[in-house]
């Protein structure tokens, strides 16, 4: 019975150390409602656009290189 | 789509990282907050723009024993597209400042350094529309080109070390390690320098790319 108070007596100490840990502030409120999924959201589809174009300007490239070396 | 495999890894790298390092845990630490998630995103810019550089370096070097105009050309557009993320770097970094140093300048050694390191590159920029006879041009640039790679990287890695800075891993700060020791950050991390990285090389080759076929209409 002792051990166990003594073990459980730890146990409470460590979670005072997390207790402590979480004290500073976060964007907790965001990520409680959800909102942070739209930041993220808003943000992917901005450089999914870019990437895409990236993409898109690199398939343009390939063609005019094709054309260029057919001429000469 | 086989040759663009790299590409489309690069793609899911930088997306994975972008929502990974939204979403996923982090340290709480003081005055950092959740800034901390800026670590995913600012300091890849920095990385890809040293890979980028060192390409450049590696072909002026090339050039100078080739004497080939295509090795030349790639040096100069790998530094323009090492440009743009640098100057990436320096905005991101100073908007970062802002929230836990106080100021967006507040002449930090390491935000001058990497400010002249990066006006080191602009110099090399106006070097070549300097000269306008191509061999010349090629030989004194790439020259140039090897003289300010290793200044940029005293003045990036080396010299901010020696003095106080507010920026982590310098003048007794410790470096990222202290975020980086937590493995969440470390998973999200990596993939996002190396997936900037990416990117970053494969702007570089398309802007040679373009440069090339600019060429040949000429």
């Amino acid at each position: 019975m002792k051990k166990l108070t003594i073990t459980f007596m730890f146990l409470i100490a460590t979670f005072n150390l997390f207790a402590q840990n979480n004290s500073v502030e976060m964007a907790d409120v965001l990520r409680s409602n959800g909102k942070i999924y739209v930041v993220v959201a808003v943000i992917l589809i901005i450089l999914i656009g870019l990437l895409i174009y990236l993409f898109a300007i690199d398939k343009r490239l390939k063609m005019l290189e094709k054309k260029s070396k057919g001429k000469n | 789509m086989k040759k663009n495999w790299w590409k489309i890894l690069g793609t899911i790298l930088v997306l994975y990282s972008t929502i990974a390092g939204l979403i996923l845990g982090v340290p709480h630490l003081d005055i950092l907050n959740e800034t901390i998630r800026n670590l995913y995103f600012h300091v890849p810019m920095w990385f890809s723009m040293v890979t980028l550089f060192s390409i450049s370096v590696f072909y002026s070097i090339k050039s100078l024993n080739s004497r080939s105009e295509i090795d030349d050309l790639k040096a100069v557009e790998s530094v323009n597209a090492g440009i743009v993320f640098g100057v990436l770097g320096l905005v991101t970094g100073a908007v970062w400042a802002k929230y836990t140093w106080g100021q967006f300048w507040s002449f930090d050694p390491k935000q001058n350094f990497a400010a002249i390191s990066i006006l080191l590159y602009f110099a090399y920029i106006v070097l070549r529309n300097a000269v306008d006879e191509e061999q010349k041009r090629a030989k004194i640039s790439a020259i140039y080109n090897i003289f300010a790679f290793p200044m940029m990287v005293v003045l990036l890695f080396v010299l901010p070390r020696l003095q106080s800075s507010l920026h982590p891993g310098n003048g007794g700060n410790p470096g990222f390690n202290s975020y980086d020791l937590d493995s969440r950050m470390r998973m999200v991390f990596y993939p996002a320098c190396l997936g900037w990285i990416i990117i970053g090389y494969w702007i570089y080759t398309i802007r040679f790319r373009t440069r090339i076929l600019e060429n040949k209409q000429l």
